[in-house]
């Protein structure tokens, strides 16, 4: 090396140093990854000695349980999309209205923003044993508040109705302050004298919005859609924490596919079968998010 | 002074190689690993039997692996065998057992060890639960049977006398619904205030049914050779709407109450409660002034008594298995743990009943007042057999949701129950007849 300027030395050494971080992502990430897919296509339990090559048949099983309309695989992605269909816009909707508010306010505002972020670094499992506890049907604070204003009592978590609507309003809450901390970035990118120049023109606070801040806040809507769409398909741990023995139910009301994932793997230890599901959410997950890049980028560009 | 630092060091390090090669020449030493779930009472029973056990075998080292909680412990039984570590000597629930020799990570217990004549003469008859394909896969030191508590504080409160718990179903209906209290505004389930009984059909109600209701309304759960599922019959539907009905008609508790049914008695909230002898330790430490009896379970419409039977089972495993010296230091630790006097020590220290006829039979034990009427129930239990426990058992919870949650009839939704477990049962089968 010594025969390098120091500036090639530099990059050279950047080169080695960022090597070390991609060996060990390629070790844990994606190696594992790939195994998925080769474990798929075997009778795979972990507690044999070999594992029978059985090629497709897991996925035929998958989708026999598939065309199944009452079946706990069917059942759970119904409900991951559910997830996904609800959670998504609502969270991003409700993120942009907090983070327009957060954006106007000068005094208190770093108290403020920091209440709003701080669900988002707490632990999942913390906050949904917390909220298993606010729901509870007797003693639960929220039920406590319906009967303080005579209202009904509600079985919230132990109802197969309200069960899914309840976990995902907990799910939504917890991510808030992440979509709005990524608004309020994108908040800050506009240049003031757009407004500005808005309001000599006589625009109405509406029309600014709908036209300048709108369209200059795409890139984070689409950065947040496509990273919460995946977020809420791959859910798990509110749902393990939230239900009786982490079972998904009542009467798998609430499971996802991940949990789904986790239960035929570490309950009925077939592994194979499990890789199988986490393929197809693969899948799933890698087509939209390409379809939602490939939308969008189009749309930033106009 | 500082080379002399440097010769103290020297020193030591020569010192600790010395130590280590020592250490390594006593290759006579075997070490072998024994793992079960942590549950604080049984840690220490084992720490006491390994210390009494490697004094009488100097040259066999037990390590104890005790670190994992119940919920991670099938996880990461699995996660260790891929990996070519794990125990040689392992703690399953008797469930387990046909799914980890199907596996083939179990080896049977050597018979110059464990002839099968002395299991049977000289163990529960529970255990033949872990005889599979003509072999004995594993065997326990106790062994736990159902019986009913009931709070002796509510009984009085409700003018009950608080010594004569129900001995019959009937009975045991009408003081569940004499025991309940509602608040002031209705007698739905969300007014209770104390539940008379609240089936927690995720903890023991599903043995409940299984193996204590379905009998005495005289039918059977599965058929001999455990291959068809035979409770969707006449006397299972009549035995299901029985155990629904506390939640659907009475309205004496849910499970949905104060967290859970076990920890509604626990706190003094459930005056009737169907457990197993293990909660005795729970209750001891979490409320040990609740004023509480054990009886034996009332009995039903044929008047006999029955009770479900379950254990955790130790088996050898497949690594042991692989190098003979492990093998018969494994089966050494294996017969030590499981004698008479192991299980008298058991009894003592948690409150488990012990496995071997000989201990269980002290007349001490069967006049305990608590722990008697587990030890009576011994003679009648009966344990089921499990192909997969945990989905076994998530097909009783559906079928009980269906009922209490979306108002299905008991029979029919025990009617479906039975299709998805016998898909279960012939899954399993076929694998094995193959």
């Amino acid at each position: 090396m010594s025969g390098l300027t120091l500036a090639k030395r530099k990059v050279i050494w950047a080169y080695i140093f960022l090597l070390i971080p991609i060996i060990f992502f390629a070790y844990i990430r994606i190696y594992p990854t790939l195994s998925a897919f080769q474990m798929s296509l075997y009778d795979y339990n972990p507690l044999s000695e070999e594992q029978p090559f059985v090629g497709l048949a897991n996925y035929e099983e998958l989708f026999d349980e598939l065309s199944n309309p009452r079946s706990v695989t069917t059942a759970a992605f119904r409900n991951s999309a559910v997830y996904v269909a609800l959670g998504v816009p609502l969270q991003l909707l409700l993120a942009l209205g907090i983070a327009l508010m957060l954006n106007e306010i000068r005094i208190f505002g770093t108290i403020y923003r920091l209440f709003f972020f701080l669900p988002f670094v707490t632990s999942t499992i913390a906050i949904a044993w917390v909220f298993r506890m606010l729901y509870q049907p007797q003693f639960g604070v929220f039920n406590v508040l319906l009967q303080a204003f005579s209202l009904p009592q509600q079985p919230f978590l132990k109802s197969p109705q309200q069960a899914l609507p309840s976990i995902l309003a907990m799910v939504i809450w917890q991510g808030l302050g992440f979509a709005i901390i990524i608004f309020l970035a994108g908040l800050k990118q506009i240049p003031r004298t757009y407004y500005d120049a808005a309001q000599v023109d006589g625009a109405s606070r509406w029309q600014s919005f709908r036209q300048i801040t709108l369209p200059l806040l795409n890139p984070s809507i689409i950065y947040l859609l496509v990273l919460q769409t995946i977020s809420f398909l791959r859910m798990f741990a509110p749902v393990y924490a939230m239900t009786d023995q982490g079972s998904g139910g009542p009467l798998n009301s609430t499971t996802t596919v991940v949990l789904r994932v986790y239960r035929e793997a570490f309950q009925g230890l077939n592994m194979g079968y499990a890789a199988s599901l986490t393929v197809v959410l693969f899948g799933i997950i890698m087509s939209i998010t390409v379809i939602q890049m490939f939308v969008s980028n189009r749309l930033v560009k106009t | 002074m500082r080379r002399s630092r440097f010769v103290f060091v020297a020193a030591l390090l020569i010192m600790a190689l010395a130590v280590g090669f020592a250490v390594t020449a006593q290759d006579d030493v075997i070490e072998i690993e024994y793992w079960q779930y942590n549950f604080e009472a049984r840690v220490t029973a084992m720490d006491m039997l390994i210390e009494q056990f490697e004094a009488e075998n100097p040259n066999i080292r037990v390590i104890h692996n005790s670190d994992i909680p119940y919920d991670n412990f099938r996880d990461e039984l699995a996660a260790s065998a891929p990996a070519g570590v794990g125990p040689d000597v392992v703690s399953l629930f008797y469930g387990w057992i046909p799914a980890f020799v199907d596996a083939g990570y179990l080896v049977p217990l050597p018979e110059e060890y464990f002839p099968a004549e002395w299991i049977e003469s000289y163990f529960s008859p529970m255990v033949a639960q872990s005889k599979f394909e003509g072999e004995y896969w594993a065997i326990p030191t106790a062994v736990r049977t159902l019986a009913l508590f009931w709070n002796k504080d509510l009984f009085e409160a409700a003018g009950l006398d608080p010594e004569q718990p129900p001995t019959t179903l009937d009975e045991f209906v009408e003081m569940a619904q004499a025991l309940t209290t509602y608040d002031g505004s209705g007698t739905d389930i969300l007014n209770i205030t104390s539940e008379g009984y609240a089936a927690q059909i995720s903890g023991q109600a599903h043995h409940w049914f299984r193996e204590v209701l379905l009998r005495q309304y005289g039918g059977v759960p599965y058929d001999e050779e455990n291959r068809t599922v035979l409770y969707n019959s006449e006397e299972g539907c009549q035995a299901f709407a029985y155990l629904t009905a506390f939640e659907t008609d009475y309205k004496t508790g849910s499970n949905d109450l104060f967290t859970d049914a076990t920890q509604a008695f626990i706190n003094g909230q459930e005056a009737l409660h169907i457990d197993g002898s293990f909660r005795i330790g729970t209750i001891a430490a979490n409320n040990p002034d609740l004023n509480y009896g054990v009886a034996e379970l009332p009995v039903g419409p044929n008047g006999e008594h029955y009770t479900f039977g379950s254990y955790w089972t130790h088996g050898i495993t497949r690594r042991a298995a692989a190098d003979p010296a492990r093998l018969e230091a494994a089966a050494k630790f294996l017969q030590f743990i499981t004698t008479a006097d192991a299980g008298t020590l058991w009894v003592n220290n948690v409150g488990e009943l012990p496995a071997q006829l000989e201990a269980a039979s002290d007349p001490a034990l069967l006049e305990d007042p608590i722990l008697g009427a587990f030890a009576a129930g011994l003679e009648y239990s009966y344990a089921t057999f499990f192909v997969d426990e945990s989905a076994q058992r998530q097909v009783m919870m559906d079928a009980f949701d269906q009922v209490r949650l979306a108002g299905m009839d008991p029979c029919d939704a025990l009617n479906e129950a039975a299709i998805v477990e016998q898909e279960l049962l012939d899954d399993y089968w076929a694998g094995r007849d193959e």
